[in-house]
């Protein structure tokens, strides 16, 4: 066809630019192929991973519910923990107790880590002293908690020479305050430099740019570090062990030992007794829960931010 | 660099820059500056990126100072007074002097308050008062028909181009004498483009207004006077008209050409 107008030099040229636009097109099949296969291996090498994880996670919440649900009575929230094989019995101090010290340490903690996540954030992002305290806070961070539970045993309980309250308190605080000293220092350098130059440019002077619009800007992401740090020392066992130790009876004294649910969950899972390990489901049951609403409720925060 | 400043004698000078030298740390990004700015007129800073109109701007509130490797040397006169080295505080000085960003920067609150916050900072007025104030920047950022309903909702639901006139309300809220534009447009569609062009044109019979801008239109349709600048040095500065129809350098009429590099 090209013979009527084309000479064979031209020829020639078309048909090597063909041959080599088949060969790019070969190419190019052969390339996606591959790609398909590397991608299907990859997919299916992720799902297996997450189905794996999600087993066992669902299998821990099976038991917890198929254990810890009929314990689920009045009497749990009412009575306080019993002697062992005594016939009823309830969980009312450990709960009153987990409570009161979840809540004091989360007080306590949530406004220094506020403070310093700020200092670290706006005021020492560059200086040595913000190195520094960003290194210990990050060794904190990642601190067995049996540490601290020691460390606050040696300086408070092995010198008030009784276990409180008021130590376990300040063992939770002090695993509460460097997740909320990451977290607000990560959400507020999430907030975009040029917000706090409007702020600036209206003549605002610092402490205010930060209260009024860096820190209101970064809020839901601080909220939400607050509350996987309280569910986070909602379930810790090891710092109460030495601290707060426990108590079989109702006491509201942060002056003596008091009881918490992990610690009871502890002493009573272990024990011989079916009402004690009747018992122990039944609160870890309700810690389960209590964490579960603790992350939707930060999960909702987060996703109110947008 | 010699500039000749070519204006009108009449012309009252609001700000004045000389022999104004800007560092990041050793890089020597602004080389003396001598520019004056005229009363209520636009004045349009062009030039390609990094020529510094962004950072020459941000002197005038002496915004750079929020980064300590950023420094300025000469001198900036606001109405004679040297705001370089004023002993007024700088909120002061940013009082006078409003800046507007590139991206719209609505505050974490209520309309309403976007508006009163900066006004709380220097001014105590009765809930009546303040509510004229919001109302009256609304109206001058030419805002108030449409979020007159809604103003205690919050101030990041309006749309891009709502945000930036929020922004403007904002920044005339606080009654400012001089009002810093930086790319107000750039990330606004040519409606929303057109609204604060049109908004530009209203603000100088109260403002002194400096714009940066990457839109060469933009300068030439709404701006006074424009400066050229390029490399740290400012190469010409004129009436806007001059600038755009006769350029004096060669250097500028390559770039408002586009036969620039």
């Amino acid at each position: 066809m090209s013979s009527v107008v084309g000479s064979p030099a031209h020829d020639g040229a078309a048909s090597a630019r063909s041959a080599a636009a088949s060969a790019l097109q070969a190419s190019r099949q052969r390339m996606h192929a591959k790609r398909k296969r590397v991608n299907a291996i990859a997919l299916t090498l992720s799902l297996a991973a997450m189905a794996f994880g999600v087993f066992w996670l669902i299998w821990i919440l099976v038991e917890t519910v198929r254990l810890g649900i009929g314990g689920m009575t009045l009497s749990l929230f009412t009575q306080m923990t019993p002697p062992p094989q005594a016939e009823d019995g309830g969980l009312a101090n450990a709960i009153f107790g987990s409570i009161t010290m979840v809540g004091l340490a989360t007080l306590l903690g949530t406004p220094i880590g506020i403070l310093a996540g700020i200092y670290l954030a706006e005021y020492g992002q560059k200086s040595w002293l913000g190195s520094i305290t960003r290194f210990i806070n990050d060794i904190l961070l990642a601190a067995p908690s049996i540490v601290i539970g020691l460390f606050i045993y040696s300086v408070v309980v092995a010198r008030m020479k009784t276990f409180s309250g008021f130590a376990g308190v300040l063992a939770l605080a002090l695993i509460v305050i460097p997740v909320v000293i990451r977290t607000t220092e990560n959400m507020l350098a999430l907030i975009p430099n040029a917000l706090r130059e409007a702020a600036y440019a209206l003549g605002t002077p610092k402490w205010k740019v930060i209260m009024t619009v860096t820190l209101k800007a970064a809020r839901a992401g601080v909220i939400t570090g607050v509350l996987l740090a309280l569910a986070r020392i909602a379930g810790e066992t090891a710092p109460l062990l030495f601290t707060a130790l426990s108590n079989q009876f109702w006491s509201s004294s942060l002056g003596d030992p008091m009881a918490s649910l992990p610690v009871t969950i502890f002493k009573f899972a272990m024990s011989p007794y079916e009402n004690w390990q009747k018992l122990a489901w039944a609160g870890v049951f309700l810690i389960t829960l209590g964490v579960l609403a603790l992350n939707i409720l930060a999960r909702t925060f987060l996703r109110n931010k947008h | 660099m010699d500039v000749k400043v070519d204006m009108p004698v009449t012309e009252k000078i609001k700000l004045s820059v000389r022999n104004l030298n800007f560092y990041y740390n050793n890089f020597h990004a602004l080389k003396n500056i001598n520019l004056d700015i005229p009363e209520n007129k636009v004045t349009a800073f062009i030039g390609p990126s990094g020529c510094g109109k962004s950072t020459l701007l941000r002197t005038f509130n002496r915004m750079f100072e929020l980064y300590p490797e950023q420094r300025a040397e000469g001198e900036i006169l606001l109405d004679g007074e040297n705001i370089l080295t004023s002993k007024d505080d700088v909120s002061l000085i940013r009082a006078k002097v409003g800046m507007v960003f590139q991206k719209p920067t609505p505050f974490p609150m209520s309309i309403y308050d976007n508006i009163a916050f900066g006004v709380k900072l220097f001014e105590t007025l009765p809930r009546i008062e303040m509510d004229e104030r919001v109302e009256w920047a609304l109206k001058k950022a030419a805002l108030w028909n449409e979020v007159k309903d809604k103003l205690d909702q919050s101030g990041s639901g309006l749309s891009g181009g709502q945000q930036q006139r929020l922004c403007i309300a904002r920044g005339i809220a606080i009654k400012p004498e001089v009002l810093l534009l930086d790319e107000p447009c750039s990330a606004l569609d040519p409606i929303s483009t057109g609204k604060i062009e049109e908004l530009i044109h209203e603000l100088k019979t109260d403002y002194t207004v400096v714009i940066v801008t990457h839109n060469m239109q933009q300068a030439a349709r709404s701006s006074d006077y424009t400066a050229y600048m390029y490399l740290g040095d400012l190469i010409e500065f004129g009436p806007t008209n001059d600038v755009f129809m006769k350029p004096k350098k060669k250097d500028t009429e390559d770039y408002i050409t586009g036969r620039f590099g």
